[in-house]
């Protein structure tokens, strides 16, 4: 097969933007994806709340994706769908399998992943009772409802508030099911104020917060679930266990990079993100390889994964044609203190130009200033009437500051 | 009328009252809560998202073209539920025009899967 500068796995947003940058810096791409189209997980998001960042306009999933697919196929990309790729080998090297030329082995000048997340399931948070049908992970209920056009419950209870979680209250809603309640094991939601309102409070969605589903019980088909107040461990409190009558339940409680293919890459992963450890170019631990979208970390605003994107398909191609640069100072590290569950990139270059470091907290603080310092310096601080978990923070710094590894934190 | 303030993660509990013909707006921490809690008093609008039949049998997602009173959300998905468009209907393919007077188009957002992928 012709020898292409820039592989790029995975079609969604990551991919595309990856895709598009790395052609506009005279690089060949080779796009492969699973699907039988492009634009991952935005095929089934129909709801509004896309591209304000990135386009100046609310677009629906869809269409943000749409708008990607347009300018890729004027660009000097080459797309394989159906192609899935196996495995990622330790000088970069990728195995596809595809409908049309079997099993092949790519080595592209770099390679840039953009596989995406998939969602956490009811083995993995261990959930108690029978097996009935009807339990479905939110996403795989959101696809099912809106490319097949099923409706897989008519009362419905959700686990999780994060995002997916609320847009799904609403989804079920207006195509007729009956949306019981939410349960939410943290004492505050992970979405933003504005699904609370006009997912659950629009329709008289009840939520409880600090509760947790304890069991379910039906067979074949679910009859119903418990649940309970957890304690300040959050352990159930079984005492106080309520039964709600319903034959569906939906799972939004997270999502995994899906980075499967590297375990023979040598690509280092953070054991907090769950992504590779990066660069500021989005470069892994391995040079060549690159990482952006859900697969480096888990985005809320898809406006930014197509920022991020671009940033490493430029790289990418820059690195496969010979020609990177602003990587030839300090490297440093970038850690996390007080208040903060992780900062991205986990390592920066000094030197010339500016850096921008994206960070999530790891709880709602209100009053509060977010500090970035290097070798006891201050670099940046800024006081926050409020930061939650659910929002990504971002600061700029300027990289000829950076002189040893940075810390950013939190003053509560 | 009590709800929150939707434009930042403060999420500022906004209690509305009309007095003496005025709406008043109590709980907001700065001006964008004061402007949101007024409309969302006077005159609350959302963007309806939904599915419409295809002529095939399948499914395609549309979208109101401009936000619709939130009160007539129900009554635009039950004419929506009622419209078919051509499987083929490509994004921005118009499903109907000015739903129920309400000034907003049904518009189609996305493209049904590959036929012979399915
Ligand atoms: C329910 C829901 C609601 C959301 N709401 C919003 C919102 O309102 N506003 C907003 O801005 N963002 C929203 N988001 C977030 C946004 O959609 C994501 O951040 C974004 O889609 C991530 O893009 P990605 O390209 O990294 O991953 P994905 O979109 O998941 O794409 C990954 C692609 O890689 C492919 N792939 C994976 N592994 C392989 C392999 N081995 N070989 C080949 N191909 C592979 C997959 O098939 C997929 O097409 C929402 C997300 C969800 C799930
Ligand atoms: S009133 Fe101001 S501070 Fe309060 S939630 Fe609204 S935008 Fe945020």
């Amino acid at each position: 097969m012709k020898r292409f500068d820039v592989l790029v796995i995975g079609g969604g947003p990551a991919g595309m933007a990856a895709a598009i940058a790395a052609s506009d810096r005279g690089a060949s791409v080779l796009l492969v994806e699973r699907d039988v189209r492009l634009g991952g997980i935005l095929n089934q998001c129909i709801h509004a709340g896309f591209g304000l960042h990135y386009f100046g306009e609310e677009l629906t999933g869809p269409e943000y994706a749409d708008r990607f697919e347009k300018k890729l196929a004027e660009k000097n990309v080459t797309v394989m769908l159906g192609a899935m790729a196996l495995s990622v080998g330790e000088d970069g090297e990728t195995v596809v399998l595809s409908p049309d030329e079997g099993l092949v082995h790519l080595k592209a000048g770099a390679v840039v992943l953009a596989m995406g997340c998939r969602e956490r399931t009811a083995g993995a948070i261990a959930l108690a009772g029978t097996r009935p049908a009807g339990i479905y992970t939110a996403g795989m209920a959101q696809k099912m409802c809106n490319i097949e056009g099923y409706l897989v419950g008519r009362r419905i209870v959700i686990l999780g508030s994060g995002d997916i979680g609320l847009i799904m209250a609403r989804r079920m809603t207006l195509e007729g099911a009956h949306v019981e309640r939410v349960i939410e094991l943290m004492p505050y939601s992970g979405g933003l104020k504005r699904n609370i309102v006009q997912c659950l409070d629009d329709f008289g969605i009840p939520i409880n917060y600090s509760h947790t589903v304890t069991r379910v019980v039906g067979k074949p088909r679910m009859a119903g679930l418990y649940y309970a107040p957890v304690d300040e461990n959050r352990k159930p409190v079984l005492s106080e266990e309520k039964f709600v009558e319903c034959d569906c339940l939906l799972l939004s409680v997270g999502l995994i990079p899906e980075n499967d293919i590297l375990t023979g890459s040598g690509v280092k992963l953070d054991r907090v993100t769950s992504g590779a450890l990066v660069d500021e170019n989005r470069m892994t631990t391995v040079p060549g390889v690159f990482s952006c979208g859900n697969v480096l970390h888990v985005h809320d605003l898809v406006d930014n994964v197509s920022h991020e994107s671009e940033i490493a398909g430029a790289a990418a191609a820059d690195y496969a044609l010979g020609r990177m640069s602003g990587t030839e100072g300090k490297i440093c590290s970038v850690g996390v203190g007080r208040g903060v569950r992780y900062a991205l990139p986990q390592r920066v270059h000094g030197g010339e130009g500016s850096v921008e470091i994206f960070f999530r907290t790891d709880n709602v603080y209100k009053n509060c200033k977010v500090v970035a310092e290097c070798g006891g310096r201050v670099l940046w601080s800024k006081k926050r009437m409020i930061v939650a978990p659910g929002e990504m923070e971002k600061i700029t710094l300027d990289k000829k500051d950076i002189d040893g590894d940075v810390t950013v934190r939190l003053e509560i | 009328m009590n709800t929150i303030c939707i434009n930042c993660p403060m999420g500022c509990p906004l209690d509305i009252t009309e007095e003496d013909g005025k709406v008043v707006v109590r709980g907001y921490t700065c001006k964008r809560g004061l402007e949101y809690g007024v409309s969302e008093y006077t005159a609350p609008v959302r963007t309806v998202t939904t599915l419409v039949r295809t002529s095939e049998g399948g499914v395609l997602p549309v979208k109101t073209s401009s936000p619709v009173p939130k009160g007539r959300m129900f009554d635009v998905l039950d004419r929506i539920r009622a419209l078919v468009v051509p499987a083929s209907a490509d994004i921005g393919y118009v499903a109907e025009h000015d739903i129920l007077g309400l000034g907003a188009d049904i518009v189609v957002t996305g493209r049904g899967v590959p036929h012979d992928a399915k």
